[in-house]
Parts: structure tokens; C-alpha cells; sequence
């Protein structure tokens, strides 16, 4: 998300969670109001055009001559003056309904009408006008060269063109033509330096008025202004991503995030990272469901592996975090908790100088994730035990499940044992499926349906219009 | 400045894409032949000369305005090589001046100066020569040709030119101007015009003495380098200029030599076949729904260029008639007829003379050839697949009043099945209003489309004397059963000494 906008350092903002619904609410506003296209051209026009000004900036600090220097900065002036006054035009037209944009909006006002701010931008513009408007001439007589004021003589090319019309008869066809490119470094040559400083005399009430532009505006660019230009990187990073999925035919939401009910559920939800991979290959992202009602509290993942079931508990994850970011999430719709804090145990790799067994080592993390949730966390178990026998594994998994419930947590719970979903009403069994018609090809569904170790069976009955609800269907006629 | 001197409103297109057909076209109707005696071994009038043939006229007005171009360039030979000659010369001088990998703008300046220099000597005598020879020229496309050179290249521009070329080595300097750019590097600069001895005293004297100069010292390699930078930018759009005006001179040089290209090569041809003593003649156009179609001694020109000796004509009467079935002996002079119709047609329609003493021809919209072809067509189809897949192809592009040429069609199935296939082709092509010329040996072909034979069919016969003897004449006839093949077989098997002449193979197919 952050690619090309390392610049913003957005980094701390991601590790920030919000902790209230209020805030949740205070930027999904802001985002609302960003997603409107014409807001949003208005935003990103400005950003660009910051962008535009800090490199000018960083171009006048490595140019050495100084008239050069003044050039380079009298033009980042004149474009963040303009950016600025854009965006205050561009939002008070937009009429943004957030609460943050709004206030943006008035700040800018008064900032562009202020007296500094006004002077600043026009004396600009007028600097701007009167070196544009600056013809000169340059006369080369072997290595002599001449400079003076241009006093209207025609372009000899245009009379070239002019003498030779009648010959042409169509466009003339391209060819190349070569000879050092007129821009290609900002540094000005030794002989250009000379007509530079041949100009500054030649026209020398401008170049001091400029010289005294520079020096009194060196420290021009509002705090709060910068502050936007970097904050709301936060935003459009996300609905960048947003609109790359949602050409693919995904859809977001805003989800509906409560702090005490734990009855989540979504839609037609994703997991995002897998999206972004599979998308930049157009490749079909398969969507899921999954709710809970009542007591239920945990999900446990079971079924053929490679069928999905760390991504659905990557996703659960995801969408718990990004909905405390206050972003949009993937689904068509979402009923997400506000959790205190998310926990998560992914299977590691074996490390050396943890000096533990495997068990040991996950047994340990596990125990570290116990220490510190509470009931209004989200613990997130793929689970390995696969180091230990399956009667260990039923055990072990057992117990930890058994604390979970009792505290009151949600749950998911990646495992390869049936037995765990069948634990009591607060546990949901959900299983990856296969296709009906070929029981070893993977849907990558994850479906709410008891684990009873007949996934394959199940397909087959499918298949020969078998199952429960085929054979309902054959017996209504 | 347009050359128009092969259409009254356009020039010659040579990029123009030639008609699907026109391999075909080239293959059955020999036009390579043709085209070979045309250009006398210059690649270009070959080029020139296929190509206009290819692209032919599609209105009698049109090839009569190329008939007169003809008519003059055959009175003023001497006059049109001549001018072709400088044209020639122009673009042969270009290609010198300009090498490889000379594309440096101040090369570009200094070889554009150059070429005007060449441009502008040939442009002079062609002058010359409008001013010499305008009076002698009758046709609206060469009365309007020198008419133009002279008013367009009168004095008084051909001055300005000069002048041009004096100030270009820029013998006071460069002057140009420029605007403060990026970063105040100096941006858009452009040479600009001090006329040589057109100013005042007081300009000159203000210009002797500026008050803001300095000098590159000798040895500053790096402010040498930087000058050249400026100036090269200075004189760009000028080198840009120049060298586009050149091109645009060039092209006029390219559109005269390529329409002149054509007149050359009818010229060459006519050489050729006035020295043998075949009569050729200017054909008489009409539109296509006249269906004129008449002439006498029309003789195949192909054959003719091929011989030492000149070739049968036959005279023709098929005012019209909307198909012409041409039957009868083997090595007759069924095919050579065909083609010999065929090469008036598309000569008459590039505006060229015919090969006949007298021709008349309502002109078409597009002559298609269909001809049997020899078995090297490879294995993945049958013979009757490649045939009718051809024949599927020429329908793809053929409209209502083209010609379609068809030479031992449908012969590649057995009599009964081609006969049929045939009949319903060609059928259906004449009600849709194309003209067709077919020769066939298939004689149930032939004798259904001569049952309903109305007053819109012809139908001739290869003369073959009652001694077997062939005449190579095509005579009015209608379809007989039998084509004379043991008459072949009796002179080749038995050696029977008949006074039969058998044109070499390769003339027949």
C-alpha cells in the first residue's frame, strides 16, 4: 500500500488501532467523502502538486548558482500557493460532509485570505509574469557573444517555411535529428552562466527584486498544511488498492462495528493480500461468508488442506484490524466487534535459538496469548501440534479452546481435528469444500457445515443429486 | 506544386495497394513480360510501369487525359526524357549529399543548404525548359505542367531562393533569440532573420559595438562545447525547416520522375514494337455500360515481345455481348486470344496505347483471371478444392461490370461435375452483371450456355483447317464436341508432316 508514497512515512499510522467507535466513525466519513470522484481529484491534484514543490525544493538546494537557486524556489512558491488555493476552491465547491474535511475547509479559507498568504502568492505572480514576459538576444560570432534586448526581428525558420510552401504538398515525414537535448540537466553551462549574469545587468530591477523575494519568504509553507498533505496519504493509499480490486469485481463496505456485540458476520469477504497477488494476474478471487449468532463465538477451520483455511483466518484478522484503522473492508457487507486487542499463532518455522522444541515453542506462545486476552480480544489459532501424537493434539486443543470459551474471546481456530468443532455452542464448524463433480479439486469456500470427515463423500452425493437438499427437492416434485 | 501529369486532380500513388487479384493478374496475363520491355532494365520505370498498370483508370475521361500526355510525350520524346533526366539528377544528387548517420543538427543545417544549392540549379533548367519547349506541348496535363514551373518559378522567386542560400552560411554570425526557461536555462531559442545589406547605417553602427559581450577564450574546450550547444539549439528549428523544405522539393522531384516513368516506358514499348512492325493504336474508351468490345488485328503483345517474328491478330465484333465462349483445337490460339483481351484491357485502362490496329472498349471496373494452373499447388487440398477456392477468392472482390477472364475452368473434376459447377458460376456472375470471357474445352459447358445462348453471348472457335491445320485465328463458331487432340497426338506419336506451327509452350499457358 505504501509503494511510491515512501516519502509520507506512513508507517506509524498503521500501527496506530483506534480504540473507540467514534473515531471509527470519524473516518469513514473523511473516507466517504474522499471516494466522491470530483473531492478526490481536488485532493490527489494537491498532493501531486506538493510533490511537484518538494522536488523544486530539492533541486534549488543542489543547484550551486544562485540565480539559479532563486528560479527554482520562486517556482515551488508559486505552485504551493497555487496548490493551496486549488484545494480551497476545490473543497468549498465539493461541500465535503465529514467532520475532518470540513474543518480543513474552514482553516483553508481563512489561511488563503490571510494578508501573508496573499502577499506571498501574488508577488509571486507577478515575478513569474515579468520573467516570462524577458526576450533577449543572443548574437555568436565565432567565440564572441553578444547579449542584448530582442528587438523584433522575424524567426528565420518561419520564412524558410514561408519561401518553400508551394512545394509542399502533404506533412513532411519524420527524421531524426540530433544534438544535445536543451533540458536535459537543470545545471546551466559555463557560457549560459555568462549571459546569466549579462541578463541580471541588463535587466537589473527585476532580478533584485527577486533576490529579495527569496530572502523573505524562505520559510513560506504552513504547518497545517503540510500536516494534510501527509495525513491524507493515509486515505488515498487505501483507496488506491480499493479501486485496483474493485476493477477485478470486488466490492467493499464500510462495516457496521459494534463494541459489545460479538454476532459478527460478512458477506462476500476476501482476504486482501491474497487479492492483491492474484489480481495482478486477473486471476478470480473466490469470496466467503460466515456469521455468528447467539453464543457462538468460534470458528473452527477444519477440512482438505490447501482448501483455504489459513486465508479465512488471515481474512477474520484482517478485517477486524482494517475496520480499527477505520478503512473500508472486503465484503459486500460486515458486522465486525471492536476488539481490545488481536492476538494471533501462526505455525513458525523451528528456530535454533529459541532452544525449545517445537511444542514447546508453540505451547509457550500460546500460553503468552492467554496471559494478556481478555474477553473482548480476537484470537486468531492456526494451530500445528503436529509434533505430538492426535491424541496430544485432541487434548492440547481441547484445553486451549475450553480457555477461550470461558473467557469469552473470538475465536478462529485453524485445526485438523474434527472433534474440536463439536466442543459446544459457543464453537461454529466451518470446512473447506472440493467440487462436487471432482472431489480433488479445491473451491477455496469455506462453509459453515459440521466436520465430519466426509468432505469427499459429501462431493460424490452431490454429484449423483444426493444430498439432503437435492433429495428435498426431488421428493417436493 | 502538383505534377498531375497522369490524373487531371491527383498524383500518382505508387504506395497506392495494388487489387488482391494483382499477383494473379501479373501471372496469367504475363505482365512481367510487358513490363520488362517497358523499363529497359531500369528497376524504377519496371516498378512504375506494374503499377500503373495495376492501378488502372476508371473512367473514359480520366484515360484520355493520359491518351493526350501519351500523344505529346510520343511528338516531344526528346523534351520528356530531358525533363525526366533533371528529375533524376535531383534525387540521385540528394542521396549523395546525405550519407549515413548524418543526423547532427548542424549537419542536418549544413546538408539541407547543400541540397537547396543542388535543388536550386535544377529547378532553374527546368525553368529553362518551360520556357524553351511550353509551345510545343497540346495536352492539358503538359500545357499545365510547363505552365506552372513558369509561373511558380519566375525570377523574382527564384531570387529569393538565392538569397536564402547567401544568408544561410550566416557570414555574420548567428543571431537568435531566447526566453528565460526552467530554472532560467535559456528555452526556446530561434534563429532570427537580419537581412544582408538591409539594414540602416544607424542599425549597423548600433549593431558594431554591444555594450553586453564577452569571448570563449581558445583553449576553454568545455565553453566551445557549450556554445555549440546554444547554437545548435538556436539554428534547430531552422535545420528542421530547411530540411522539410528540401524534402518537399524532393518530393516534387519524386512525383515528376515517377509520372514521367510511365511515358518513358510507353515510350520504350512503342520503340519496341515499331521496329517489328505491330501496329499499335489508341483506343477508343467508353463506360462500362456501353459494353463496347470491337477492334481488328488485337494481337497478344506478351507473345509478340517473346517472337522474332510478329504474331496473328484477330479482328473482333462483340459490341454487346456479355460473354464470350471461345472453343475449338488445341494449340489454337484459344489462350493467347484470351490473354490478348485480357492486356487490352488493362492497357487501355492505364491509358496506353492497345495492341491492335484499331480498338474500342466500354473499360470495366476490375479484370479478374481465373486460369487452370499446373499441379504445384500442393498436397493439402485436391485440385478441385484449390480451383474453387480461388474462384471463391475472385468472388470476395469482384463487383458488377469488372471482367472475368476464365481459361480451362472447372476442368480439374470430371466434364459432368465441372460442366455443372461452371454453369451455375457463371450464371450467376452474368446476371449480377459481370462480362465474362471463358475458354473451355468442356464441351457440355459450353453447349448448355449455348442453348440458352440470347443476343448478350459470342461464341468463337480456334480455325483449324479441314487438313487439321491451325490458322491461330479465332473464328465466329459454335461449340463443337471434340477438340482435335488426336490431330496433336497423330503429329507428335506419328511424326506426320503437316504444316502446322506450334508456338512454344510456355506461350500457350
Amino acid at each position: 500500500m505504501t509503494d511510491g508514497r515512501e516519502e509520507y512515512d506512513l508507517g506509524p499510522f498503521f500501527c496506530y488501532q483506534l480504540k473507540d467507535i467514534e473515531s471509527i466513525s470519524y473516518r469513514h466519513e473523511v473516507m466517504r467523502d474522499l471516494e466522491e470522484q470530483s473531492l478526490r481529484e481536488h485532493v490527489e491534484s494537491f498532493a501531486d502538486s506538493m510533490r511537484g514543490m518538494r522536488r523544486h525544493l530539492a533541486q534549488a538546494d543542489e543547484l550551486s548558482f544562485e540565480y539559479q537557486k532563486m528560479s527554482w524556489f520562486l517556482d515551488a512558491v508559486e505552485i504551493y500557493s497555487d496548490a493551496v488555493r486549488n484545494l480551497s476552491a476545490g473543497l468549498s465547491r465539493a461541500n465535503p460532509r465529514s467532520r475532518g474535511l470540513q474543518g480543513l475547509g474552514k482553516f483553508l479559507e481563512g489561511y488563503v485570505s490571510s494578508d501573508s498568504f496573499l502577499a506571498l502568492s501574488a508577488e509571486a505572480k507577478r515575478l513569474k509574469g515579468k520573467l516570462s514576459e524577458i526576450t533577449y538576444r543572443i548574437h555568436i560570432q565565432g567565440l564572441r557573444v553578444s547579449v542584448g534586448k530582442y528587438g523584433g526581428e522575424p524567426d528565420y525558420s518561419a520564412d524558410v517555411e514561408d519561401t518553400f510552401r508551394k512545394f509542399r504538398e502533404k506533412e513532411a515525414a519524420g527524421f531524426s535529428m540530433k544534438g544535445r537535448a536543451l533540458h536535459d540537466t537543470p545545471f546551466m553551462d559555463s557560457v549560459e552562466e555568462r549571459i546569466m549574469e549579462l541578463l541580471v545587468k541588463l535587466y537589473p530591477d527585476i532580478f533584485s527584486e527577486l533576490s529579495a523575494f527569496c530572502a523573505r519568504h524562505s520559510g513560506y509553507m504552513d504547518p497545517t498544511v503540510r500536516r494534510f498533505d501527509r495525513e491524507v496519504q493515509f486515505y488515498l493509499a487505501y483507496l488506491q488498492l480499493m479501486q485496483s480490486l474493485e476493477a477485478e469485481n470486488l466490492e467493499f463496505c464500510y462495516p457496521q462495528v459494534s463494541a459489545q456485540s460479538k454476532a459478527v458476520s460478512a458477506r462476500e469477504t476476501f482476504d486482501l493480500a491474497l487479492a492483491m497477488m492474484l489480481a495482478r494476474e486477473h486471476k478470480k478471487v473466490v469470496c466467503n461468508d460466515f456469521y455468528l449468532q447467539g453464543n457462538e463465538r468460534i470458528f473452527v477451520v477444519s477440512g482438505p488442506n490447501q482448501g483455504g483455511k489459513t486465508t479465512f483466518a488471515r481474512m477474520f484478522g484482517q478485517l477486524h484490524y482494517l475496520a480499527r484503522l477505520g478503512y473500508p473492508v472486503p465484503g459486500k457487507e460486515a458486522h465486525l466487534f471492536l476488539p481490545d486487542d488481536i492476538f494471533t499463532h501462526f505455525e513458525r518455522e523451528e528456530h535454533i535459538e529459541t532452544l525449545r522444541g517445537k511444542l514447546q515453542d508453540e505451547l509457550v506462545r500460546m500460553h503468552d496469548i492467554l496471559l494478556r486476552a481478555t474477553g473482548d480480544s480476537i484470537v486468531i489459532v492456526n494451530e500445528g501440534f503436529a509434533s505430538t501424537t492426535v491424541s496430544d493434539a485432541i487434548f492440547l486443543g481441547k484445553q486451549i479452546l475450553q480457555q477461550v470459551v470461558d473467557r469469552g474471546c473470538l475465536v478462529v481456530y485453524v485445526t485438523f481435528i474434527d472433534e474440536l468443532s463439536r466442543l459446544g455452542d459457543a464453537t461454529v464448524s466451518m470446512t473447506s469444500t472440493v467440487v462436487p463433480e471432482n472431489p480433488t479439486e479445491r473451491t477455496f469456500k469455506i462453509v459453515r457445515r459440521p466436520a465430519d470427515g466426509r468432505a469427499y463423500a459429501m462431493a460424490i452425493a452431490e454429484k449423483y443429486g444426493l444430498t439432503g437438499q437435492s433429495i428435498r427437492r426431488r421428493l417436493a416434485g | 506544386m502538383k505534377v498531375l501529369l497522369m490524373y487531371r486532380d491527383k498524383d500518382f500513388d505508387p504506395k497506392a495497394a495494388p487489387p488482391p487479384n494483382a499477383d494473379t493478374l501479373v501471372q496469367d496475363l504475363e505482365l512481367d513480360t510487358l513490363c520488362k520491355v517497358m523499363a529497359q532494365g531500369d528497376p524504377f520505370l519496371l516498378d512504375i510501369a506494374k503499377k500503373a498498370i495495376l492501378l488502372g483508370l476508371a473512367s473514359p475521361e480520366a484515360i484520355t487525359y493520359r491518351q493526350h500526355a501519351l500523344k505529346d510525350s510520343i511528338e516531344q520524346a526528346a523534351v520528356v526524357r530531358r525533363t525526366y533526366g533533371l528529375a533524376v539528377e535531383a534525387i540521385e544528387g540528394r542521396k549523395k549529399i546525405w550519407g549515413w548517420g548524418l543526423d547532427y543538427v548542424d549537419s542536418v543545417l549544413r546538408n539541407s543548404v547543400e541540397t537547396l544549392e543542388l535543388f536550386f540549379d535544377i529547378l532553374k533548367r527546368l525553368r529553362r525548359i518551360a520556357d524553351a519547349h511550353r509551345g510545343q506541348f497540346r495536352s492539358e496535363a503538359f500545357v499545365r505542367f510547363f505552365g506552372m514551373i513558369e509561373n511558380e518559378l519566375d525570377d523574382a522567386y527564384l531570387l529569393k531562393i538565392q538569397e536564402h542560400l547567401q544568408e544561410l552560411k550566416f557570414p555574420e554570425g548567428e543571431r537568435m533569440s531566447a526566453l528565460l526557461g526552467k530554472g532560467f536555462r535559456g528555452d526556446n531559442y530561434l534563429l532570427r532573420r537580419f537581412p544582408i545589406g538591409k539594414q540602416t547605417w544607424t542599425q549597423r553602427l548600433l549593431r558594431r559595438k554591444p555594450k553586453f559581450t564577452f569571448e570563449i577564450a581558445p583553449q576553454d574546450e568545455s565553453g566551445h562545447r557549450a556554445l555549440e550547444n546554444i547554437r545548435d539549439n538556436g539554428i534547430r528549428t531552422v535545420a528542421k525547416a530547411l530540411r522539410e523544405s528540401t524534402d518537399h522539393i524532393l518530393s516534387f522531384f519524386t512525383a515528376l520522375r515517377t509520372e514521367l516513368a510511365f511515358y518513358i516506358g510507353c515510350l520504350n514499348l512503342r520503340n519496341v514494337l515499331l521496329k517489328k512492325g505491330e501496329p499499335i493504336c489508341i483506343p477508343v474508351p467508353s463506360g462500362p455500360e456501353s459494353l463496347t468490345l470491337s477492334g481488328r488485328g488485337l494481337y497478344d503483345v506478351t507473345l509478340s515481345l517473346k517472337l522474332e517474328q510478329r504474331v496473328v491478330g484477330n479482328d473482333l465484333a462483340a459490341d454487346g455481348r456479355r460473354l464470350l465462349v471461345i472453343t475449338g483445337a488445341n494449340q489454337g490460339g484459344k489462350s493467347t486470344f484470351l490473354r490478348s483481351l485480357g492486356l487490352a484491357y488493362v492497357m487501355t485502362q492505364a491509358g496506353m496505347f492497345a495492341p491492335a490496329e484499331e480498338f474500342s472498349l466500354g473499360i470495366s471496373e476490375g479484370v479478374f483471371t481465373h486460369y487452370k494452373r499446373e499441379e504445384d499447388v500442393g498436397m493439402k487440398s485436391g485440385k478441385l478444392d484449390e480451383e474453387l477456392a480461388r474462384m471463391s477468392h475472385i468472388l470476395d472482390g469482384i463487383r458488377p461490370r469488372c471482367v472475368l477472364l476464365l481459361n480451362e475452368s472447372f476442368a480439374s473434376t470430371n466434364e459432368r461435375e465441372g460442366s455443372e459447377i461452371g454453369e451455375e458460376v457463371i450464371m450467376s456472375l452474368l446476371e449480377a452483371g459481370v462480362r465474362i470471357f471463358l475458354v473451355t474445352h468442356l464441351f457440355e459447358l459450353a453447349k448448355d450456355l449455348h442453348s440458352r445462348e440470347g443476343a448478350d453471348a459470342l461464341f468463337l472457335r480456334a480455325e483449324r483447317k479441314a487438313d487439321g491445320q491451325r490458322t491461330f485465328r479465332i473464328i465466329e463458331g459454335e461449340p463443337l464436341s471434340t477438340s482435335y487432340g488426336q490431330d496433336l497426338y497423330k503429329q507428335i506419336f506419328e511424326g506426320a508432316k503437316r504444316a502446322v506451327e506450334v508456338p512454344p509452350v510456355s506461350a500457350s499457358q
